[in-house]
């Protein structure tokens, strides 16, 4: 057949389908799934985009009322003001004393919060002993109970241990607000090694400390980078203990930035409080671009091996 | 206790997770370099046995001792044992020189000697290109190797393997199997070896312990176990296709089925001599004769055949004897159709015979 048709055969080739099949840019599903997600990102983008908008403008161009107008004149003023000048009260060095405080909260709230339940999740999944569950079930119990029901009970308790009021107080907070979830988190990861490396590992001579340091710990990076962004977040955007547990020379960011914005003499500096409000959520977000590829890996590996 | 020629002993072994009794009153002797397979289906103890000799799981009572030497209540690396486990379980993210190192540098050993160490067993398992590899560059086969390296630095008397071929493909594990046994001739260690894989046990172990709900059925050569099982079950978890069985009547040394009676002149009776009663018969697939052989069997008759299923190597026949279906091993090149009648000849001394109600052998 080929050989007494062959100009048929040769058009066919260069006519009929062949190779992956062309696919159609503007199709009815790219424009509804595209679409969808340009609403939802211009929903979630356009506060930002008015925060910083706002925060380069000077006060006479904001009187003006175009919130979504660019800045005709950037200016960096108020950026520079909400850092060192803005007032709380008496004290006008805005919120450069607030961030110093909230880093030397935040680092060992993280640090101690993080080598804490890491030891007590690897001991939980992995050295098993009389009535570790119930101990394990008590822990997890406490993630569940409201922190305001037990804000004044830790006020008495900080007061007795002459740390009410301090830094170190609020670290201890933290630590311990932390542990119930924390602990839940790394357990389950531990008990997602398989059991033969432990077993492995103890036939090799390795004790408690032994395999915690050198076969669990270099085996669960992911799990303490989710661990260190769930604390970083979650302390550095804390209020309520903040606010409760500290004195004003030891406020965090978060309750400086409060007063700051919610201080009711003189005229509201719109650019400075948008200014205070994007430096105040910037250790976060820094977190989140470093680590953002580590933390999805880290959640899909507690995924797949749980 | 003279305990010195044995390497590993156990006695009255128990061990209970809550109400559940895994391991009841076990006792076992290994001798000096023995290579003993505990055999068993899942569930049967063999695993958790071996996690007892290893010091891995708490017992509940009975004592351990390993070359002479109680180790009850020793630590796992204390006990003078190297471990292979079935996913291998090599720690990711070292070397291959460094998993091999690792048990010697936590019982400080020089570094001279961990190097020497370490070369030789990669020298006995042929890895040494693999030295500075991660495990994760590495393919199962390739894998097995080091795990079982890393036992073996470890400069022990007893190895221990808890299904090492499991997780390993038909051709890969069949090479290993034999590697496995070189190594074992090399070496002279005694080896206590966990498989479900019967094909795994005949072949490597010098006795077989068949296990089942925590206690050892069977304790023997593997001819033993093969030839004289000793109760029903040991009879029918070896062998595949397994053992037919036949339920019928003893009397006077001859057993009787519906018509058919075999008469077990020159069967040797465990106790000397035949009893009478309810008894059944097993007889391998294999030990049905066919062909020429026929004639000289002890007792001969003829049976339909059923279904045919060629495998190749072998054919195998269903067909029916004296009311129940049985299967009859012949050769590849057997010429047999479903519904001919096939000539087979019985002999009784390759059959055993099991009191029908404790099901221990006659």
């Amino acid at each position: 057949m080929a050989d007494t048709t062959p100009m048929s055969f040769d058009a066919a080739v260069l006519t009929e389908p062949r190779g992956p099949k062309p696919r159609r840019r503007l199709s009815r599903r790219n424009i509804f799934l595209y679409g969808t997600l340009l609403l939802v990102s211009v929903y979630y983008l356009l506060p930002l985009y008015v925060m910083v908008v706002t925060s380069l403008k000077g006060m006479p161009e904001i009187r003006m009322g175009n919130i979504f107008s660019p800045p005709v004149e950037i200016t960096f003023e108020p950026w520079v003001r909400a850092w060192s000048e803005a007032c709380t009260g008496i004290n006008c060095d805005g919120l450069s004393r607030g961030f110093g405080n909230s880093v030397r909260i935040l680092i060992p709230s993280v640090a101690l919060s993080i080598t804490i339940a890491s030891i007590n999740g690897y001991a939980l999944a992995n050295w098993r002993f009389k009535g570790s569950e119930v101990f394990f079930t008590i822990l997890i119990f406490g993630a569940f109970i409201p922190y305001q029901t037990m804000l004044y009970p830790i006020v008495i308790l900080l007061r007795e241990l002459g740390l009410m009021g301090s830094i170190g107080g609020l670290v201890l907070v933290h630590t311990i607000f932390g542990m119930p979830i924390l602990t839940l988190l790394f357990r389950n990861y531990f008990t997602s090694i398989p059991e033969e490396l432990f077993k492995a590992a103890r036939v090799d001579g390795a004790g408690f400390w032994g395999i915690y340091f050198r076969i669990m710990l270099p085996m669960s990076l992911p799990i303490f980078v989710v661990a260190m962004i769930l604390q970083v977040t979650g302390i550095w955007n804390d209020f309520l203990f903040g606010v409760i547990y500290t004195k004003p020379a030891t406020y965090p960011m978060t309750v400086q930035l409060n007063n700051i914005v919610n201080s009711t003499q003189g005229v509201k500096e719109y650019n400075v409080n948008m200014a205070a409000t994007l430096l105040t959520g910037l250790v976060p977000l820094v977190i989140y671009f470093i680590s953002g590829k580590l933390f999805v890996r880290g959640i899909a590996a507690g995924a797949v091996k749980g | 206790m003279n305990t010195s020629k044995y390497s590993v002993q156990i006695r009255d072994l128990d061990l209970h997770f809550g109400e559940i009794k895994v391991l009841q009153g076990l006792n076992l002797d290994v001798g000096e370099g023995e290579f003993l397979v505990l055999l068993g289906s899942s569930g049967c103890g063999k695993s958790t046995l071996l996690n007892c000799i290893a010091g891995l799981l708490e017992i509940t009572d009975g004592q351990i001792f390993i070359e002479g030497e109680n180790v009850t209540w020793k630590e796992p690396s204390e006990r003078g044992i190297g471990m292979v486990f079935q996913s291998y379980a090599l720690y990711p993210q070292m070397t291959v020189e460094g998993n091999l190192s690792f048990g010697l540098k936590n019982a400080r050993v020089a570094k001279d000697e961990i190097k020497r160490r370490v070369a030789r067993a990669a020298d006995v398992l042929q890895i040494e290109p693999l030295l500075k590899r991660k495990p994760g560059a590495l393919s199962g086969g390739q894998r097995q190797r080091v795990a079982i390296g890393r036992a073996l630095v470890r400069d022990v008397d007893v190895f221990l393997f808890d299904e090492p071929l499991s997780n390993l493909d038909a051709k890969l594990r069949a090479d290993l199997r034999v590697e496995l046994k070189r190594l074992h001739q090399q070496l002279k260690n005694t080896m206590i070896y966990v498989t479900h894989d019967q094909v795994e046990a005949m072949t490597l172990a010098d006795r077989i312990a068949i296990m089942k709900d925590g206690k050892i059925m069977q304790l023997g050569t593997p001819d033993e176990i093969y030839n004289r099982p000793q109760n029903r079950y040991v009879a029918d978890f070896i062998g595949s296709p397994s053992m037919n069985f036949l339920e019928g009547t003893l009397e006077n040394a001859e057993f009787s089925v519906g018509s058919l009676k075999l008469p077990m002149t020159g069967y040797n009776f465990l106790n000397g001599s035949a009893s009478n009663g309810d008894t059944t018969i097993g007889i391998r697939p294999e030990h049905v004769i066919t062909g020429e052989l026929v004639g000289r069997a002890s007792v001969q008759t003829s049976v339909r055949i059923n279904l045919v299923e060629p495998m190749g190597s072998d054919t195998l026949i269903y067909a029916d004897l004296a009311g129940n279906q049985i299967r009859i091993r012949m050769d590849g090149h057997a010429k047999v159709r479903t519904g001919d009648d096939l000539a087979i000849g019985i002999d009784a001394v390759r059959a055993s015979l099991f009191d029908k109600k404790t099901e221990i052998r006659l």
